[in-house]
């Protein structure tokens, strides 16, 4: 085993105690990262010198602003393997998912001429998602399949949690989107991304990729994986919320009616109608989150200080370690993998005759932050036959220290709730 | 002193939550209702039988946290065989404890909780105010229907 990193005193969050002087474990980094100090400086001296809404006025701290804008865009699209055009600004991915499903739904109902062709939907064409998807990767789906007379499809999971690939013959000639999932915000599955892509673009298909929780915590380049559109969250990756972006290959955004509509995105506008910018301004309306795309470059730059492959071996080690820890309490089922092949340290359980809510309550009583609930993915809860469950996460900041309270956390979950053998 | 978690898993919830008292479908309810826990997906289904506005029969079926399902169990047995007013007036009771961040109510009024008294300290966890009330909620939306019939 290598070392493993140990940056936590970079996160001031990290430094406090919860729950009367209890030590603060955070093992619920897949929900939202913590921010380490250089992100917070970089907001904070943003918003003392240079800020000013971007695109807009000729004033110094206005070029200023625009600069550490697209400079910010610039980084990210080094980061995924993009080019600095194919990076559009979002909210959140959530947004950037809603963004591509309703580029269908407008060239459907006849918006952006003849060149949105690609995007028009007929009845019957099928959309494919899989049933380890968050909530944000299949209601936007759900809702423009009901819109349009498309057909919703999947491909199941496996009984641990991955992506069946036996049935990746769901993705045919009638698929005109397939929308997946890098890596399972419940299972950690981490998904195989090049027959999808395959089997998709044989099919005509356009790819869209979740990677909400993979770009965090992997090295990713969507060149090399071959995608059409991807989506993530800058609060998953230690930047600030309220930033996140959509990667689209170049010529398919070329050819996207916008979806918000508004300022900033506009080239002519009459009483009548309005012409729109190029991408990436065409997707973004609107006055910008330029503090918070700073704050995600520096956030970027901190991640690759420490490498991401040298990341995901750390997180590797983290995930042996919860899996080893989990093992050692027969009363704890993983929904998931359990060897740590291609997977990442986001490890759901279940605990035999214990509520998820009574496990994260009695957990939080010791200062452990996990997740309880269904995680935003109902069906992936369904696919094991439970409602809900408790999730730990780990990330750059977590140490071995951290999975042992958690494990002894455990412990005391057994004992609290007399469950044990 | 006990820790604000042992103040919120008192030993009657424990029991409650193991006891399940009036667990059960009714045949011929003449009301029901079934609600939700968005943040984590726990139901439960509340059915009652009335004559004259009193609740004859009341069972209840569900999935929960120990707290929504201790909460069923005690509203089983301090409503079952009682009137309409009697339950409104302890459900609005519960719910004005649910709303005290984890303070007794006055000594009367923590006397009429009786065991409903054991959750006081659920009312210091936010998230959890919902778990104790979801079976309540059902209760209550199970009477109105009951008095349509
Ligand atoms: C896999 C996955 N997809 C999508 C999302 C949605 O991200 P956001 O809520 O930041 O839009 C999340 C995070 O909750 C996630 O884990």
């Amino acid at each position: 085993m290598s070392e493993l990193l140990d940056v936590s005193g970079d996160f001031p969050l990290l430094g406090r105690t919860v729950r009367e002087g209890k030590r603060l474990v955070y093992l619920d980094t897949g929900a939202t990262a913590q921010k380490p100090t250089a992100v917070l400086d970089a907001e904070r001296g943003f918003n003392e010198r240079h800020n000013a809404a971007v695109h807009r006025g000729a004033h110094q701290v206005a070029e200023e602003a625009t600069e550490a804008y697209e400079s910010a865009r610039a980084a990210l699209a080094q980061f995924v393997g993009a080019d600095f055009g194919e990076i559009v600004w979002t909210k959140n991915a959530t947004e950037a998912l809603n963004l591509v499903a309703y580029a269908f739904l407008n060239a459907t109902l006849g918006l952006g001429g003849a060149e949105a062709n690609g995007f028009r939907l007929r009845e019957g064409d099928e959309i494919v998602v899989t049933e380890l998807e968050h909530h944000a990767n299949l209601v936007p789906w759900q809702q423009l399949a009901a819109k349009t007379g498309a057909v919703l499809r999947w491909i199941p999971a496996t009984a641990d949690g991955r992506l069946d690939t036996e049935q990746l013959d769901v993705i045919g000639e009638k698929t005109r989107i397939v929308a997946f999932t890098h890596a399972s915000n419940v299972t950690g599955a981490i998904t195989d991304v090049a027959p999808i892509v395959e089997r998709a673009k044989r099919n005509g298909a356009m790819t869209v990729l979740d990677a909400c929780q993979s770009a965090a915590h992997l090295p990713v380049d969507f060149h090399a994986l071959g995608l059409d559109f991807a989506a993530f969250s800058g609060h998953k990756m230690l930047g600030p919320t309220g930033v996140g972006a959509l990667y689209g290959r170049a010529a398919l955004l070329e050819q996207m009616p916008p979806f918000i509509t508004g300022g900033s995105m506009v080239e002519i506008v009459t009483m009548e109608e309005t012409t729109f910018l190029p991408p990436p301004q065409r997707f973004e309306a609107g006055t910008q989150m330029v503090a918070q795309t700073v704050g995600l470059h520096a956030a970027l730059d901190y991640l690759s200080d420490i490498g991401m492959e040298r990341l995901a071996a750390h997180e590797d080690q983290l995930t042996a370690l919860l899996l080893e820890g989990i093992a050692s309490v027969p009363q704890v089922r993983v929904l998931g993998p359990t060897d740590t092949r291609d997977r990442l340290a986001v490890v759901a359980f279940e605990v035999d005759g214990v509520h998820p809510h009574d496990v994260g309550q009695v957990l939080d009583d010791q200062g452990l932050a996990v997740r309880v609930g269904h995680h935003c993915a109902q069906p992936t809860h369904r696919s094991f036959g439970v409602h809900a469950s408790t999730r730990a996460s780990a990330g750059v900041y977590t140490g071995a220290a951290d999975v042992e309270a958690f494990i002894a956390g455990l412990h005391r979950v057994i004992d609290f709730f007399g469950v044990g053998a | 002193m006990a820790s604000a978690m042992e103040q919120l898993y008192q030993q009657v919830i424990l029991d409650h939550s193991r006891l399940r008292s009036g667990e059960r479908s009714l045949e011929h309810p003449h009301g029901e209702s079934f609600q939700v826990n968005p943040t984590c997906g726990d139901e439960c289904r509340v059915q009652v039988r009335v004559t004259e506005r009193r609740l004859t029969e009341l069972g209840w079926t569900g999935k929960g946290c120990s707290i929504s399902q201790a909460s069923l169990s005690v509203m089983h047995e301090m409503l079952e065989g009682e009137s309409f007013d009697d339950a409104e007036e302890l459900g609005e009771l519960f719910r004005e404890l649910m709303r005290s961040r984890g303070a007794e109510l006055e000594p009367a009024d923590q006397q009429q909780l009786e065991d409903l008294s054991a959750f006081t300290g659920v009312a210091k966890y936010p998230a959890r105010i919902k778990c104790a009330l979801l079976g309540w909620m059902a209760l209550r939306d199970a009477m109105l229907q009951a008095q349509h019939d």
